[in-house]
């Protein structure tokens, strides 16, 4: 790909069928220079549970899976740690089912697996959560289509310009090939950037697999809100 | 040094799972000082409502979301920020748009029915056509404004490059 292209997915991505009627026809306006960042003090007060980032202990028994960790940190693109973002994760069970009523998949549901966690980063932006590794499963976009095993990552900080929801991804998934969720990322080397690394470091000896993944949001490059017409 | 972003990813059609209480559809209460209910519906292309949308309002007093209904509606509670007259900004709310079938969050704008004169002088209300205008101002409704989100179509709300 050549330099500067775009590292988001295009709405209008026909092999991804739910976007036909749903990406907007009209190219995207340009703001007339950069207005303000937007702060907003979203998490005053606001108590994260001690737990509420292991989703392997949110019931009375223990989830089946694979136990894993995931942690890295989250960056702005200068490199500078996002302290204090809400990070909220969602996913299928081992099996490859969420805990919600639309899921019609016909696997089972864990009693024990809700697949639902949260934390705040830390003063250095990072972050870790304990769970078990999705499975993946069926879906209706194409003949026979599957997802890769994922979980769902959304970011909050206190810039708008930051605001982030993704999906982080295996390693050496057999299933990227045919995902276009995955391939609508245009540049190989940013879809790369979604997948997580298995980390023997954070590997627990007899207990769990450990991934690392570093996320990194734009949006650092707005200044805050000035007149740049003629003084 | 400048690091590479991570690349979005749609919200998927689940998510309503995965949304703790942290941020919720109140920004403040009902009965506030000038608490000012939001309310519309997400609309797909062909005129249908999109029942699995997350709609974020976001404002220096705070953020505020709400995930559409079956028939697509939200509503979000909220106070109408101040705007900066100097900067040829009025009054708004910056929108965030996830659904599935969305790959990346789309970005709009409300602005208030009853900020003509703002409105009017708003430096990127200016540079779109009047009925590109109007998708981006909300109406009356009910002591509260209406704000519908159209995807695709005739009536498509304008979207921002983020």
């Amino acid at each position: 790909m050549p330099a500067g292209s775009p590292v988001h997915p295009p709405n209008d991505f026909p092999e991804y069928g739910s976007t036909a009627l749903r990406a907007p026809k009209q190219p995207l306006r340009v703001l007339p220079g950069r207005l303000a960042v937007l702060t907003a003090p979203l998490l005053a007060g606001e108590t994260i549970g001690a737990l509420d980032h292991d989703l392997t202990r949110q019931h009375d028994g223990e989830p089946l899976g694979e136990r894993i960790s995931i942690s890295g940190r989250v960056l702005d693109e200068e490199g500078n740690p996002l302290a204090g973002a809400l990070l909220e994760v969602w996913q299928a069970n081992a099996a490859g089912r969420y805990a919600h009523v639309s899921d019609q998949h016909p696997a089972p549901l864990d009693p024990n697996f809700s697949g639902t966690g949260r934390c705040l980063t830390d003063a250095d932006g990072r972050y870790r959560f304990v769970t078990i590794k999705p499975g993946a499963y069926p879906w209706r976009n194409h003949p026979n289509a599957w997802r890769p095993q994922h979980v769902h990552f959304s970011v909050f900080s206190p810039a708008f310009t930051q605001r982030l929801i993704t999906q982080m991804y295996f390693p050496g998934d057999p299933l990227f090939a045919q995902d276009p969720i995955f391939n609508s990322v245009p540049d190989p080397a940013a879809r790369q950037r979604l997948v997580a690394r298995w980390s023997l470091e954070l590997t627990e000896p007899e207990w769990s697999l450990g991934y690392e993944w570093d996320i990194v949001v734009g949006g650092t490059d707005a200044t805050p809100l000035h007149d740049d017409g003629p003084e | 040094m400048t690091l590479p972003l991570t690349p979005s990813q749609t919200v998927g059609p689940l998510f309503a799972i995965g949304l703790s209480t942290t941020i919720g559809s109140h920004v403040v209460d009902e009965g506030a000082p000038g608490a000012l209910r939001i309310s519309g519906q997400v609309l797909d292309g062909a005129g249908e409502p999109v029942p699995d949308a997350l709609i974020e309002t976001w404002q220096a007093e705070g953020a505020g979301r709400c995930a559409t209904d079956d028939q697509g509606h939200f509503a979000i509670v909220t106070i109408k920020p101040v705007g900066n007259a100097g900067a040829g900004e009025a009054p708004h709310l910056d929108v965030s748009v996830f659904a599935r079938g969305v790959l990346t969050r789309l970005v709009t704008r409300v602005y208030f029915p009853d900020e003509a004169d703002a409105n009017g002088a708003d430096r990127v209300l200016r540079t779109l056509t009047p009925d590109e205008r109007s998708t981006l101002i909300a109406t009356p409704d009910h002591g509260g404004i209406r704000f519908d989100i159209h995807l695709q179509g005739e009536r498509e709300t304008v979207f921002f490059d983020r």
